[in-house]
């Protein structure tokens, strides 16, 4: 595409610079971050699961770890991002399986309601565990 | 290719702050983006003060008072100035829509801002090249293709068959669904868009039409059908009401169906 062409003189319109974002585009960036944060949760499930096997020792140091507020605040971001990558990827299921959903009003709504339910989640799970 | 700013040569600069009208009462900022390619440097923003009382209810009516009025070395497109021909698309508070249907009183905020449809090369002001686009909408075949000999009158379609028509026909190639999508920002290059693909199905799905299979092989592609994320920009700002989001994912299904 010529605008991406080093060699165009011609300016780039601006795009993410003035954009106004709907609730939709939050949620489908949100699900893709919240994604990748989920690979790096399975590592730490894998930490979790090496050290419980490597002895008391070990399993006291990654303990630690997971008990330190720089822990606790990665456990807190993992356990949003598992419940807004959920509710995101059902909808995800359904606008796939029976197609519906697509309607803007509509796919907004949802996407207000995933977050709702991520955060709402979150602090229920949080406080009664 | 993912790139979240302005190449340096797209960096928009503040530019000139025309003067307020005197004796105006109902007062209101457009912060509009201008580029000259003789004057050449970078882009900037001009911002006009209107007296609303005087000006159409349109954003075009406001371009076209800011052309006659206060300075008319303002470039954009415009034609039917009634949401049919889609030359007048372009960014306006935001979002990508035709200024001859939106209302500036529609428009949130104190100052609104136009700038051209997002992410693509700039010749003037607020006119991009749609180029690419419209070779987009060729590649898409968007015209019927049949085997069978022509029948001696017209092709027959029954109003049922007419009925999946609505909501494709409509598309006027205003280009704001497109552009307003990052997966086209980041892949405009090899990723249909949403217009190109909204009119790929309007003719998978019409009964008179012979190549579907075809058709269907052409958008066999990771880039062409499926770099959408179903991100929703498109059915949220097309200034038509029209869903491309749903269409593309009626053709994911076409393609799923064919092979099961």
């Amino acid at each position: 595409m010529a605008g991406i062409d080093i060699t165009d003189k011609r300016p780039l319109s601006p795009h993410l610079q003035n954009w106004r974002w709907h609730a939709t585009m939050y949620g489908s960036i949100f699900h893709r971050v919240t994604g990748v944060g989920l690979y790096g949760g399975a590592l730490l499930i894998c930490a979790w699961l090496v050290a419980l096997s490597s002895g008391p020792e070990a399993y006291a140091i990654i303990d630690l770890i997971l008990a330190s507020p720089f822990g606790q605040l990665v456990m807190l971001l993992w356990l949003a991002a598992t419940l807004y990558h959920l509710a995101n990827g059902v909808r995800h299921l359904i606008w796939d399986g029976p197609g519906i959903g697509f309607d803007p009003r509509t796919a907004s709504l949802w996407s207000v309601c995933n977050f709702a339910f991520a955060v709402l989640g979150t602090a229920a799970i949080w406080f009664l565990s | 290719m993912v790139e979240l700013t302005l190449p340096k040569n797209s960096k928009i600069g503040k530019g000139k702050v025309w003067p307020k009208p005197e004796g105006a009462t109902n007062l209101r900022a457009f912060k509009v983006y201008r580029y000259s390619p003789e004057a050449g440097g970078n882009p900037r923003w001009d911002t006009y003060w209107l007296d609303m009382d005087k000006c159409g209810p349109m954003v075009l009516d406001v371009l076209l008072y800011i052309k006659n009025k206060i300075d008319p070395t303002l470039a954009f497109r415009r034609s039917c100035r009634e949401g049919i021909c889609g030359s007048c698309a372009m960014n306006i508070g935001g979002n990508n829509t035709i200024a001859c249907t939106k209302g500036w009183d529609e428009v949130a905020g104190n100052t609104i801002s136009i700038a051209p449809l997002p992410h693509l090369p700039v010749v003037r002001d607020l006119i991009p090249d749609l180029t690419n686009f419209y070779a987009q909408h060729a590649y898409v075949q968007p015209y019927l293709k049949t085997d069978t000999p022509e029948p001696e009158k017209e092709w027959q379609q029954s109003p049922e068959d007419r009925d999946e028509l609505d909501g494709m026909y409509e598309c006027i190639l205003c280009a704001s669904c497109s552009t307003s999508c990052p997966s086209y920002w980041w892949n405009g290059d090899k990723y249909l868009g949403p217009a190109a693909l909204l009119q790929a199905y309007r003719w998978l799905i019409d009964s008179r039409d012979e190549a579907t299979g075809e058709r269907l092989d052409d958008l066999e592609d990771p880039f062409k059908l499926y770099r959408c994320h179903t991100i929703m920009n498109c059915a949220q700002v097309c200034p038509k009401g029209l869903n491309p989001a749903k269409a593309i994912a009626k053709i994911k299904h076409m393609m799923v169906e064919r092979v099961v």
